[in-house]
């Protein structure tokens, strides 16, 4: 296994008094794909959104435990939450385009972060429509609304915006949970496509899209983390027999 | 909990069960018609035989549904590819008992050239490793699938005794040529069916295991 870029260590986490997390210890792998699947309320989107800090966001919330990224605790007093979100973009199960246009949605983290430079401007967005496989369905009308756009494609509009910015990781929680099965076929694809350029993390609940996209498998059952392994050998010959029920349809 | 799918499994299994029954049998009736020279009894194997092969294709035809259709994962994957694997060998094991019937009504032409001993051992040993590969596949047990993978050297051996033993008596009195032939040819049949009961026990280490033993053990 490569040098992992995120290292988690003991981690626990706390919504109130309920703990959801229980002593996780999990490294990601980049230019990987690692999904993380489990039955509702294992834990697996509640470590998602630790990894972007997205957590913070919610009152009364507690960590504890090593979340690393290339070394360094993004949990550290020093660390800027905006700066550490820009390196670990993040797409939701709802798509969200903003209602703009289809080139100022793309654009949109570029300009927060100072581009202001026309041609670099459109050079980079044509570049994130190309790698989010948009591009060919709406070149000829960037200025239209982004909400004129489909399910599937605004989602593939969310990846562009959230790859625009160049994040080393980029998480998907339930990206395609939305989406029509050909929708969902081309958000896959490009999942794949995608690993070149960044570390993807996918959580979900469709294990025929785990098998289909991710290079690693993370199990969670009651906030545990209960096996990690190669994808393929979880799908095949699992070592734990809960991840086995699960993966087989015979959990409960 | 009982799924829909547990039940299509273990519809599955019965079928390898009747399939592996039916092998078993044909085997024991080649061996009865050859010994009590029964040429009635060699006549029924054909049947046995038509029924070892609808299995086979049925058992091809649920495999591919419940693949298509259930998306089966590690141990569920591993039964269902498994199940393929074992009813080709168990159909082949019916060949075989056919041709041993084949030979049995040529035999049963000419008077009975030498009392048979090999041949009725090798044939129990087959039946053996035959009874015990349904045992580990239906009580899940590995090890005992393993074991049947070691007494296939034992079939080999007599096979090659008995080939030598033959052959000595063609170049005595080439008047038994064509008796000799037919025998050799009856060894050869049950050497065949050590090498598939071997498979079988192979394919069941691996269901159960998920271990590749194949080509381990040459």
């Amino acid at each position: 296994m490569d040098k992992p870029i995120i290292q988690i260590n003991s981690l626990n986490f706390w919504y109130g008094p309920k703990q959801a997390l229980f002593d996780v210890t999990v490294n990601i792998v980049p230019h990987r794909t690692t999904a993380f699947i489990g039955p509702s309320g294992c834990g697996k989107s509640t470590l998602l959104r630790c990894l972007n800090r997205m957590n913070d966001l919610i009152d009364h919330t507690r960590l504890e435990g090593q979340l690393t990224m290339d070394g360094q605790d993004i949990y550290a007093p020093e660390v800027d939450v905006i700066e550490l979100r820009k390196r670990v973009g993040m797409v939701f199960q709802k798509s969200n385009p903003f209602p703009k246009s289809i080139f100022d949605n793309a654009a949109y983290g570029l300009r927060i972060q100072g581009m202001s430079d026309k041609t670099e401007l459109a050079g980079c967005v044509e570049n994130s429509l190309r790698k989010a496989a948009l591009w060919d369905e709406v070149k000829d009308r960037l200025s239209e609304s982004a909400l004129m756009l489909s399910g599937g494609q605004q989602q593939r509009l969310c990846i562009a915006r959230a790859i625009a910015v160049e994040p080393e990781i980029v998480l998907m929680d339930e990206p395609c949970s939305a989406l029509d099965p050909t929708a969902t076929a081309k958000i896959e694809e490009l999942i794949q496509d995608l690993e070149k350029y960044y570390t993807i993390i996918i959580v979900t609940h469709n294990m025929q899209q785990a098998t289909r996209c991710s290079d690693y498998t993370a199990f969670f059952y009651l906030g545990r983390l209960v096996e990690f392994d190669a994808t393929t050998k979880i799908f095949t010959n699992p070592s734990n027999k809960q991840t086995e029920d699960y993966i087989t349809g015979r959990f409960g | 909990m009982e799924l829909h799918f547990d039940q299509e499994l273990s519809e599955l299994k019965e079928l390898l069960l009747r399939m592996s029954s039916l092998a078993e049998q044909s085997l024991a009736r080649a061996l009865k018609a050859l010994v009590q020279r029964d040429d009635a009894l060699a006549g029924q194997i054909d049947k046995d035989d038509d029924e070892l092969d609808h299995l086979q294709i049925e058992i091809d035809d649920r495999a591919i549904q419940l693949i298509a259709l259930r998306q089966p994962k590690a141990k569920d994957l591993r039964f269902i590819m498994m199940a393929t694997k074992i009813s080709t060998d168990l159909e082949r094991i019916g060949d075989q008992a056919v041709n041993i019937a084949h030979r049995v009504e040529e035999l049963n032409k000419e008077p009975q050239l030498k009392p048979y001993v090999d041949i009725p051992h090798m044939a129990e040993i087959g039946r053996g490793m035959i009874r015990d590969a349904l045992d580990a596949f239906v009580y899940e047990k590995p090890d005992v699938a393993r074991q049947i993978i070691t007494r296939d050297n034992e079939v080999d051996n007599l096979n090659r005794q008995l080939h030598r033993e033959l052959t000595s008596f063609m170049i005595e009195d080439p008047h038994t040529i064509t008796r000799c032939l037919n025998l050799m040819s009856v060894a050869h049949n049950l050497e065949r069916i050590g090498d598939h009961a071997t498979n079988i026990a192979e394919d069941i280490v691996f269901l159960y295991e998920a271990r590749d033993i194949r080509h381990q053990h040459e």
